[in-house]
């Protein structure tokens, strides 16, 4: 029923199906796309972070488990900007401090976020969210005389496809399922041509057959690009996941394999609960 | 293999009847209008009264602050609840050269205002200096509320100040302004305002052409203002500004400053509603602090709920009904106005709650009120 784990072409770079990554802008040159080290982060004296460090190796798929509260959208808010830690560092591949620029600059350098509740704008058009996560220049004078290429149009088009929306590719948004809402927005994810893809529940309120085309999905795209994928279906997980971060109360309680952390002690007495 | 959908932002500006109306609305405003009311003769049952155009005269600018408002509110999401202030100050900022253009006609026959003469100043206060020259005046209807609305824009922007709380904010300022305006230390005549106007480029305010012609001018802004929104919307611009309204965050995270999307709209809207000010006070022929009282900015807010926020012409609607409501009323039952007012906000939120316009829109099918 679902793809056989098989993650061979990890090690595949540069481009893509879709031919149109950029070559600059994040230095991976010495391995590691994203790194975390020890990362705080208090709100009103609760520590939702806590010396938390983490490298993801670029072109890897991460799944990050851990009980309600771990700081798993913490974590997620402080890479792309959201929340800005009280100590530590976060470097987006060799030079880039994430610490220090706005959620647009970041989003600019190549990290696309899906919330956990499906976002779309929901007053547009299947093919206008698409349009407008592009990328492009995104600055209000370039926007407004934009004018879609042909380029552009095949490039929506084949997001369309990939995401299976062609037949919804006029209704508003808002009107869509929950599901086809989730894969409108990785759709739109990938318009933004990221190197780093944050998903938080990106499998939440999919039927069986959505789940195992998103995990499809995600392994294609594994390789060229690097996805951290916050989950809470182990099934999901299983299928996709190659490496395994446990947090628990703000930092890293183990690493590995699911089935690894399936059997570390201290996972089974926190998140596990037996 | 290749999937086809509607190319956003290709439809045209207007469809062939939005065209016509557009151009016969241009015609009546510009031509049939001036002539029933200077050409055709008091006895006949054609002619204009000049209560008539007036009123309609007064009432376009209304709708062109209802269209502002509707670029801010209406598509994008932020609700102001401080707009007169930007219509007064471009009333004030014509005013001035309205009451240098007085000369020695007033009370006192001397160079300064009769409220400067009451004042017992003896010259002009620094900020009148070249307010007699149009063209400065007119650089000051545009500037001034439009560097207001900017460096607020700026800083309350920056600091994503958002919802409600902006709304609170905007009707803080407005109301800080109006304070400022009531005291005679000002410079603006205190609670008198500007009054007494006697001519314009040489021209006798009183005069039916001078009234023709500022009426005319008032319609083809309001033209001119119609077709500004509807090219902002079709942009790809007026979408991000959609995109905004529905989930700010999604566009940060999208790679957007939401920042200048915001402030570049905001000042727009000041600045049109300041251009109608000063369309409005010489038309109207007085300008004081009451049109920055609080009500009067959610009055504008009003229109804009009444007629339908986020369409085309739905602003337009609600300024002309409310307002011809609001004459209708303070002639034979003045007391009952603002609950009249009051009733149809509530009816409107309840009933309607995408206003006049979207029910058309919807009985209609994306007909003309689109």
């Amino acid at each position: 029923m679902n793809p056989a784990i098989d993650i061979t072409d990890e090690l595949k770079s540069g481009t893509t199906s879709q031919g149109r990554m950029m070559g600059k802008g994040v230095d991976t040159s010495h391995g590691p796309i994203l790194y975390l080290e020890d990362i705080g982060v208090s709100f009103d004296g609760f520590r939702a972070l806590n010396k938390l460090t983490l490298t993801i190796e670029t072109g890897e798929l991460r799944c990050i488990i851990g009980p309600n509260g771990a700081g798993k959208t913490t974590m997620m808010d402080v890479i792309t900007g959201k929340t800005r830690p009280d100590e530590g560092t976060a470097y987006f591949g060799q030079t880039i401090d994430l610490t220090r620029l706005t959620e647009a600059e970041i989003a600019h350098e190549g990290i696309g976020r899906k919330f956990q509740k499906p976002t779309v704008f929901e007053n547009l058009s299947v093919v206008e969210n698409l349009e407008l996560a592009m990328k492009t220049d995104k600055r209000v004078r370039a926007s407004l005389r934009a004018k879609l290429s042909g380029e552009d149009l095949a490039h929506i088009g084949e997001t369309l496809e990939m995401i299976r929306l062609q037949d919804e590719a006029g209704r508003p948004a808002g009107t869509l399922s929950h599901g086809q809402k989730q894969w409108l927005e990785i759709g739109m994810l990938l318009m933004q041509e990221p190197k780093l893809l944050l998903l938080d529940e990106p499998a939440a309120g999919m039927t069986d057959h959505e789940t195992a085309r998103t995990a499809e999905l995600f392994l294609t795209l594994a390789g060229s690009h690097t996805l951290i994928v916050v989950e809470h279906d182990m099934d999901f997980i299983g299928t996709i996941a190659k490496t395994v971060t446990v947090l628990h109360e703000g930092s890293v309680l183990a690493e590995g394999t699911l089935d690894e952390v399936k059997n570390n002690d201290r996972v089974i007495e926190v998140y596990l609960g037996r | 293999m290749t999937t086809t959908f509607k190319i956003p932002g290709v439809e045209p500006l207007f469809t062939g009847k939005g065209w016509a109306a557009l151009i016969a609305f241009v015609l009546a405003v510009a031509v049939l209008v001036p002539v029933l009311f200077l050409a055709v003769p008091e006895s006949s049952p054609f002619h204009l009264s000049a209560y008539f155009v007036t009123l309609i005269g007064k009432i376009m600018c209304y709708c062109v602050v209802a269209v502002a408002m509707n670029l801010i509110w209406g598509y994008t999401g932020i609700l102001s609840l401080g707009h007169g202030v930007f219509f007064a100050l471009g009333g004030y900022a014509f005013g001035m050269y309205l009451m240098r253009m007085i000369g020695r006609e007033g009370q006192y026959q001397s160079d300064l205002p009769d409220f400067m003469v009451f004042l017992d100043w003896k010259s002009y206060p620094w900020y009148w200096s070249f307010t007699d020259h149009f063209w400065y005046a007119a650089l000051l209807v545009i500037l001034v509320p439009g560097l207001l609305a900017f460096v607020f824009g700026y800083f309350a922007f920056r600091s994503r100040i958002k919802g409600v709380y902006f709304s609170i904010i905007t009707q803080a300022l407005t109301f800080a302004f109006m304070l400022l305006f009531f005291r005679n230390d000002t410079g603006f005549g205190g609670n008198n305002g500007f009054t007494d106007f006697k001519r314009i480029l040489g021209f006798r305010i009183s005069d039916p052409s001078t009234r023709a012609a500022l009426f005319g001018l008032s319609g083809l802004y309001l033209a001119g203002c119609l077709i500004l929104t509807r090219a902002l919307v079709r942009s790809k611009f007026g979408r991000v500004l959609t995109a905004i309204r529905d989930s700010e965050s999604r566009l940060m995270f999208s790679g957007y400053n939401p920042l200048w999307y915001k402030l570049s709209i905001w000042t727009l809207s000041a600045v049109l509603c300041g251009i109608a000010g000063a369309l409005y006070v010489p038309q109207v022929g007085i300008i004081n602090p009451s049109e920055m009282s609080a009500a009067n900015s959610i009055e504008i807010a009003i229109w804009v709920a009444v007629g339908g926020r986020g369409t085309l012409l739905g602003p337009i609607i609600g300024a002309g009904v409310v307002n011809g409501a609001k004459s209708f009323f303070t002639q034979s039952f003045p007391e009952y106005w603002l609950f009249f007012l009051g009733i149809l906000f509530v009816a409107v939120t309840l009933f309607l709650p995408h206003g006049i316009a979207g029910w058309i829109n919807r009985r209609t099918k994306g007909g003309a009120a689109k």
